[in-house]
């Protein structure tokens, strides 16, 4: 059984007149101990997504099960319990700005009517856990993005959820920042078998940390699976256009109209030979090298890089298989991407 | 320049004006303040949306609101007999600065309170906070400094309208100022209670200002 279970889960808005559609038949599974990104460009419906799961968004039709059970089925009351074990993060942190840094993360605990004495125990320990026990008296004000959101992090873990939820949670931080949460969120999944749903925009989050990944456009998830496979050889051009993270619009692809260009993907194993060289060397012709960039995919080194073959189909067939001879992945790359 | 007499009789004005202005805020809020809270939780984006109750509590509080004060106080005469004895004096005068300051308190603790970050009321409700908890243990704390500050200007208000009820009778440093400056024209007397009334209401200000900056923490 999975751990969250969306089933032809839909969502409808009704804004004036007019019915909008923010999910459309979603289904997806989500198993205990996983690190599963959802992602998609901003208005694609992820957020309600997201919201769906702790049943801040009703939905319109579908279920969605946390463990097996229906959250539609549960009273007001079961459902405020089942949403206590669900931790969630934000992009705007939310803290409670009048509230120092250990009362917020007591607050969950608090309203779980846990005994003021026992509440500052655990939430010292957690500020052990996200490094942060000097600021105990601080107020979020006093905090660095980074800080607050390590905080957020705590407050979100004092229950002791067996999920937890993070909506663009490092989409306000700087990249350096962002690295040291992800870091966090991943020692926290491995120490704490917590299932962590991530929803962001940002490609790079997605290869950092998640084994899964769910790739939403327009309300509709158009591509699932493990992220190396889908970073790999994405299939929807929603999944090809996050990838390559909008880069290309630098790309002076509109000049180079009648080359192919193509997408190739290194792996450790392939890293060694020098294969534009000997691409060149074989063919006698020239290869435009248009991007090449590493990213480090779940763990491991992968090299991408971008190609503009010369004209001619039948050498630009020749070459694709050549390098596909060598165990590396093609795709193409369309000028629209 | 003033025998003792019109220096006690100013003395006790000072006090019946602080006793009338503090205990009509004080009772104001008993009933504005619960008020407001329904105000804001009822509207249409509210915690618990009910257009009913929002409705009947927004045509009270306009209704009462567009009566003017002396006109309130005059009309309301029958209701605060029946409730402390007597129409006249700092006591009875109370009751329509009640019934006056409610609707404008209500108004100014629904305001606060939309102040509130929907981000934070969203991660309470994520939490599994319930509607009172997310009212008693959120709103009404982050809105805090926004509520002091209207408790400041509401007591400024009442200040001003306790003053006002001396026209008729209510006692304080206003009655002191209608009965000596304006029937009897000693100036002198009508400018001391002037300027003690400005006295006041600045201490009130300074204080309440004072108090709504020590307990903010967002920023330092």
């Amino acid at each position: 059984m999975s751990e969250i279970e969306i089933r032809e889960l839909t969502k409808k808005f009704n804004v004036k007149e007019h019915t909008v559609t923010a999910l459309d038949h979603i289904n997806l599974s989500i198993e205990k101990g996983d690190i599963f990104g959802i992602i998609g460009m901003s208005g694609a419906g992820k957020s309600t997504l997201v919201r769906s799961i702790n049943f801040l968004e009703t939905p319109s039709e579908g279920q969605v099960l946390i463990d097996g059970v229906d959250l539609a089925g549960l009273s007001e009351k079961e459902l405020r319990k089942k949403r206590s074990e669900i931790g969630m993060i934000f992009q705007g942190f939310n803290l409670l700005e009048q509230k120092n840094v250990l009362d917020n993360i007591c607050f969950p605990l608090e309203i779980a009517g846990v005994k003021k004495k026992a509440a500052r125990e655990r939430a010292r320990e957690l500020l052990k856990t996200v490094n942060l026990e000097e600021k105990e008296k601080a107020y979020p004000s006093q905090l660095s993005g980074g800080q607050k959101q390590r905080v957020a992090i705590a407050r979100a873990l004092a229950s002791d959820p067996k999920i937890l939820l993070c909506d663009e949670a490092t989409s306000a931080l700087d990249p350096q920042t962002t690295e040291s949460i992800l870091q966090l969120l991943k020692d926290i999944n491995e120490k704490l078998n917590i299932t962590i749903v991530i929803i962001t925009h940002q490609m790079s989050v997605v290869t950092r940390i998640c084994k899964k990944v769910a790739i939403i456009e327009n309300g509709i998830l158009v591509e699932e699976g493990v992220v190396d496979e889908v970073f790999e050889s994405p299939k929807s051009d929603a999944a090809k256009e996050l990838i390559l993270e909008k880069k290309t619009q630098y790309l002076p692809i509109d000049n180079l109209k009648e080359d192919r260009n193509i997408r190739i993907v290194f792996q450790d194993n392939s890293s060694y030979e020098p294969l534009v060289a000997n691409l060149i060397l074989n063919f006698n012709k020239p290869v435009n090298i248009l991007k090449a960039d590493a990213k480090n995919v779940g763990g491991k080194a992968r090299g991408e890089m971008i190609l503009g073959l010369p004209a001619g189909e039948e050498l630009q067939d020749e070459m694709i298989d050549w390098i596909r001879q060598r165990g590396l992945i093609v795709t193409e790359v369309k000028e629209d991407v | 320049m003033f025998d003792e007499k019109v220096i006690q009789m100013i003395l006790e004005g000072i006090r019946d004006t602080l006793y009338m202005t503090l205990v009509s805020t004080f009772f104001g809020y008993v009933i504005g303040l619960p008020f407001g809270i329904i105000l804001n939780v009822t509207k249409k984006d509210g915690l618990k949306p009910n257009k009913i109750i929002y409705s009947i509590g927004d045509f009270i509080c306009n209704i009462i609101r567009s009566v003017p004060f002396l006109i309130l106080l005059i009309l309301l005469i029958p209701f605060t007999r029946l409730v402390v004895g007597k129409s006249y004096g700092s006591t009875a005068t109370i009751v329509p600065l009640v019934i006056c300051a409610a609707p404008y308190i209500a108004r100014v603790v629904e305001a606060s309170l939309n102040e509130v970050d929907a981000g934070v009321i969203e991660a309470a409700r994520a939490m599994g906070a319930s509607n009172l908890q997310i009212i008693f243990k959120v709103m009404l704390v982050e809105a805090k400094v926004s509520l002091l500050n209207g408790v400041t200007i509401t007591t400024g208000i009442l200040l001003g309208y306790s003053a006002m009820s001396g026209t008729v009778g209510g006692g304080g440093l206003g009655d002191i100022a209608v009965r000596y400056g304006y029937y009897r024209w000693q100036t002198d007397i009508m400018i001391v209670t002037v300027v003690l009334l400005i006295v006041i209401f600045q201490i009130i200000q300074h204080l309440g200002s004072f108090i709504a900056a020590r307990t903010d923490h967002r920023k330092r």
